[in-house]
């Protein structure tokens, strides 16, 4: 059985991806296993300056997921360059996925521009889709006139795959997608958080400080697999799916709704070996459903 | 950190709204009193960060108060019931800056992390003195659990339906101690930090996402940097919080 898949001209074991945001730089996770057996992972959203993020409480549990508005905390790229990524290192031996957030287009190139120089950085993973950040984020992933300039302006500082984050809280995420793809896009990943709020009882306030946090989880898969195959139907380049995924049959209905390879997000939250056990779960689903070779089954609903 | 099976042994309220839980599984890899266990319901996507109580061969005992649906769940567990549970998450209290004579301090579910760690420091040979807080007389417990480790026990309520009428911090007037450990709601651990005239550690409580470090749900502002309560925490020297 074969689980490998070319993504955006790099050859992966499999199609498993940690999403960025719940796999930190994937310390806490090797010291639970090799993290070498993943695809890649999307690291801890990257941002020129270090951010605190969000006031607490940040997360808050609601049926069949969770909110979460950390709000980017990192330490600021070059932080990530000079200790980051040599910690990784010793844990992880392949492409990694870079993902970078804005608040400005200059903040999107220049941080671009310096991890760039990061030979083990194998693609970019291009945010324009934070719910949880105010005056960027997602504002440059509402409008497909934003999304490609965006995606033109750091495709003019790197060589590597940029793949762009795409929000489904939008009226039409394939235009968005098709913007993306005009502007020199190798790749979109959608779907990220869907924007929702829940309100604490006893308070008569919203559980989260920011009000308004990302929904995530199994719940939104449906949504998930409806976008990314609508978006599969009108652009050519890769989709990264993502969107509730905890199972390895859930890896196979996204891909067979058109995606490449598939990310795993709030799942390794709550079973930190999530990863690790649909990558061992996938030979038996594969033989399961008659399938020889994953890459054979991208877009097959289709 | 360790992701493993435990089993319900006993399961009983022992003040209102209060459970304590004993389970029995791998405890090797809590470490320290003031560590937490990270619980999966069925039904409940997110686990239930619970503080240890006391740890002793494979029986791991847990205290919880019943504050939302979670918990309410957790309170009609009979005894056989298994859950998954990741254990060994937090840093916990460092014993060895106690001094002789340390002062104890829990408030209401930050009561249960006293006990392992006054169990920890009376084997030792030092001498603690424990002051445990409440609202009210019915939601006391452990008063007795905490004498039988040979300590002077303070109890404070709010109402001066038992012991000291007040608040924990009224029972610390007075008494002289070489170091202090807290653990409880976050108004009280600001009053300690005002009132108290040593140094000491103070473990924090916050809504969680993993519990494991990796979504920064949890993440507060401290003198050194950012850090996260679930893995950098819970326990924090009193010299490096920020208010």
């Amino acid at each position: 059985m074969n689980t490998k898949v070319n993504l955006c001209g790099i050859e992966i074991d499999n199609p498993i991806i940690p999403a960025s945001g719940t796999f930190g730089f994937g310390y806490e996770f090797a010291e639970l296993y090799d993290i070498n057996m993943l695809g890649t992972f999307s690291f801890k959203g990257t941002t020129l300056d270090a951010r605190f993020g969000n006031p607490t409480p940040r997360i808050a549990e609601v049926t069949g997921g969770m909110l979460n508005a950390v709000g980017l905390q990192n330490p600021g790229v070059d932080w990530i360059i000079s200790d980051e990524l040599p910690k990784l290192r010793r844990v992880f031996n392949k492409p990694v996925m870079a993902n970078v957030s804005g608040f400005s287009l200059d903040e999107y190139v220049e941080t671009v521009r310096r991890l760039d120089t990061q030979s083990d950085i194998g693609w970019f993973e291009i945010n324009i889709s934070c719910p949880n950040v105010h005056g960027g984020g997602m504002s440059f992933g509402t409008s497909p006139e934003m999304a490609q300039t965006v995606t033109r302006a750091v495709r003019k500082v790197t060589k590597k795959p940029i793949i762009i984050k795409l929000s489904p809280n939008v009226t039409d995420i394939v235009s968005i997608a098709k913007a993306c793809e005009a502007g020199g896009a190798d790749g979109v990943s959608l779907i990220n958080t869907l924007m929702g709020m829940r309100i604490d009882l006893k308070r008569r306030k919203p559980v989260i400080a920011n009000k308004t946090g990302g929904f995530s989880g199994p719940a939104i898969k449906p949504v998930a697999v409806r976008m990314i195959y609508q978006v599969y139907d009108a652009v050519k380049i890769p989709i990264v799916g993502m969107g509730g995924v905890a199972t390895a049959e859930d890896v196979i209905e996204l891909m067979l709704a058109g995606a490449t390879a598939v990310e795993v997000g709030a799942e390794n939250l709550v079973n930190p070996y999530a990863c690790r056990d649909i990558i061992l779960d996938l030979p038996r689903a594969m033989e399961k459903y008659g399938i020889k070779s994953l890459s054979e089954i991208i877009g097959g609903a289709h | 950190m360790k992701d493993s099976i435990f089993t319900v042994i006993s399961n009983e309220k022992i003040a209102k709204n209060t459970y304590e839980c004993v389970l029995e599984g791998d405890t090797s890899h809590i470490t320290a009193p003031g560590q937490f266990v990270n619980i999966k319901l069925d039904g409940f996507y997110l686990r239930r960060p619970i503080s240890v109580c006391d740890v002793e061969g494979d029986r791991l005992t847990i205290i919880y108060k019943v504050v939302g649906d979670g918990t309410e769940k957790m309170s009609k567990a009979e005894k056989g019931e298994k859950w998954l549970t990741l254990t060994g998450l937090g840093n916990g209290y460092d014993l060895t800056k106690s001094g002789d004579s340390p002062l104890l301090i829990g408030g209401g579910a930050g009561v249960p992390p006293m006990y392992l760690l006054c169990r920890k420091l009376v084997a030792e040979g030092k001498a603690p003195t424990v002051i445990l807080g409440f609202n009210t007389e019915d939601e006391v417990f452990y008063k007795e659990r905490f004498e039988s480790l040979g300590v002077k026990v303070i109890v404070a309520t709010a109402d001066g339906s038992m012991g000291v009428k007040g608040f924990v911090t009224d029972a610390m007037r007075g008494l002289s101690y070489s170091y202090f450990y807290t653990c409880g709601p976050e108004p009280m651990l600001k009053a300690i930090y005002n009132a108290s005239e040593s140094d000491g550690q103070f473990s924090f409580e916050e809504r969680m996402g993993c519990g494991f470090g990796a979504c920064m749900g949890c993440t507060c502002k401290t003198k050194y940097g950012n850090k996260r309560i679930c893995r950098d925490g819970p326990v924090l020297e009193k010299e490096e919080i920020v208010w």
